[in-house]
């Protein structure tokens, strides 16, 4: 198949890519330190949420972002080839996600791995860690493959990765607390729920700490999302709201694709 | 119709690249407007014209990277439109060639020849008169941009398609290069590949043109055989007589 052809040799294009080993490399030697000195594994898993539910993201667009700006004129060589736009759209997209996952889960998978941190009261919660660095990639990833559809210009593309990450890290965090308080008075408790979903990184958020059953920690939307969803549908309703996040970029980005003036 | 008629009917040129009626804007702007064109087949055809008339974008639309607004374009008559297939029949050599910077020249005809490899032979002619073995194993981002541009222009011959496309295909290439491609280009020709070319090198054209097609603000000024050229404004260099056509429609 055409597709896993393109896919075949930009995975081999991006595994040399100094970005991706150091991606990796720093998200090793973050989750080794944080298993070695920062209270060992339950805990570890704690703090590493953080670094997942930032640096995945950050990573993802911007990373995707350049390599896409990059990757112009070898698109343009591609599309000479007998090769129809979809096929090279689906195999750019899996090129790019899939050594970025793939980076991921060694970089945070490997000390847990190692560290012999496998019995039972680590497994669930790093499991869930890692399924949601998985969804958060491949969401960031899909985002970043519609922005350097938007614009030509690297830059304004660049900023626009930036400027989406900041929004759905801090940015959007503080508009939440901001309608918190401002309708103190209402019930607040749904519209909050609404909001949430339309952030893929508070839906991260959001299924780790219902599975950690530290929904407390993360104050109010996690109390909310607790008490209305339980834990279980809780977890079901995120998952399949980051799936979403995931398909609707791309349906989006494969339209511009296809009719692209390259 | 008599037997002789019926056999020079067959010998004429087939056409191989056809348009008619072909528009394309961008953001208002008329990059071609309404442009009707034949090229023969088994011969060398130049686009020329100034900066801006529409060369580059024609070039686009017959490797479908753009779609027209209006009109159809036919290769190897086939419409250009959603089917890639018809690209198996091109070879396409841009102007500047960037390949995915972490693959190896080897890696990249590796990654071509899977998606278009066919039963014939492949055309390695070029790899072994620029001498690219050597090359070939490095990461292409280690590569000379002069190296790079005979990669690129190896890479479009390799699959032998009978017709090439080439944008500037000189340019960034050091004169013995330039000779070697030139004189491949003639080769190819007799062999019945159609070629059509961009360049602004106007001199080195001279040798290898048959047909010309004269582009001006997004429409055919002129079409073709370099001979008929010549005669129509009474030059007998391609450069004075693409002067006099340029002199002759901005009055």
């Amino acid at each position: 198949m055409t597709a896993a052809k393109v896919f075949r040799y930009e995975l081999r294009d991006l595994r040399r890519s100094r970005w991706i080993v150091g991606y990796t490399l720093v998200l090793l030697l973050l989750t080794e330190a944080l298993l070695r000195f920062g209270g060992g594994g339950p805990r570890a898993v704690l703090s590493l949420i953080n670094v997942v539910l930032a640096l995945v993201p950050l990573a993802s667009i911007v990373f995707g972002t350049m390599y896409l700006y990059g990757s112009r004129d070898f698109i343009e060589l591609l599309l000479a080839q007998p090769v129809g736009r979809s096929t090279l759209f689906a195999g750019l997209y899996a090129g790019l996600a899939v050594p970025l996952t793939g980076g991921f889960l060694l970089g945070v998978g490997l000390p847990f791995l190692w560290g012999g941190a496998g019995d039972g009261a680590v497994a669930g919660p790093l499991a869930v860690l890692l399924a949601a660095g998985t969804l958060l990639t491949l969401v960031f990833t899909a985002l970043a493959l519609w922005v350097s559809l938007l614009f030509d210009d690297r830059a304004k593309g660049l900023g626009l990765a930036i400027l989406l990450w900041l929004a759905a890290t801090a940015l959007y965090d503080a508009l939440l607390v901001l309608v918190a308080t401002t309708f103190s008075n209402h019930a607040v408790e749904l519209p909050l729920i609404g909001l949430t979903l339309l952030n893929p990184v508070d839906l991260g958020r959001v299924l780790l700490l219902l599975r950690l059953d530290t929904a407390a920690l993360m104050g109010y939307t996690g109390a909310v999302f607790e008490r209305f969803f339980g834990s279980l549908l809780g977890i079901g309703v995120t998952a399949i709201a980051l799936v979403l996040w995931c398909v609707v970029p791309l349906l989006l980005a494969h339209r511009r694709f296809r009719r692209k003036d390259f | 119709m008599t037997e002789a008629a019926l056999a020079g009917d067959l010998t004429l040129p087939r056409t191989v690249v056809s348009a008619s009626g072909v528009t394309k804007s961008f953001g208002g702007v008329h990059a071609l407007r309404g442009v009707d064109l034949s090229v023969k087949a088994g011969r060398v055809t130049a686009i020329l014209g100034p900066n801006g008339a529409g060369k580059s974008t024609l070039i686009k639309l017959l490797l479908g990277l753009t779609r027209a607004d209006n009109g159809l374009l036919a290769v190897h008559g086939t419409v250009v439109g959603s089917d890639p297939a018809y690209r198996a029949g091109i070879g396409y050599m841009p102007q500047h060639a960037r390949f995915p910077e972490n693959l190896s020249g080897r890696e990249v005809v590796r990654l071509l020849r899977d998606l278009r490899g066919g039963a014939m032979p492949e055309d390695d002619e070029l790899f072994d008169a620029f001498g690219l073995a050597a090359e070939l194993d490095k990461p292409v981002r280690t590569l000379s941009g002069g190296t790079r541009q005979k990669l690129n222009a190896a890479v479009a011959f390799m699959f032998r398609p009978p017709l090439l496309v080439l944008d500037e295909p000189t340019a960034g290439l050091d004169p013995v290069a330039s000779s070697v491609l030139k004189a491949k280009i003639l080769r190819v020709r007799h062999a019945g590949t159609s070629v059509l070319l961009v360049s602004h090198v106007l001199a080195e054209l001279e040798e290898l043109v048959d047909d010309v097609v004269f582009l001006l603000d997004g429409s055919v000024e002129f079409q073709g055989s370099l001979r008929r050229l010549k005669e129509a404004t009474g030059e007998h260099r391609l450069e004075r007589a693409i002067a006099r056509l340029m002199q002759r429609t901005r009055p």
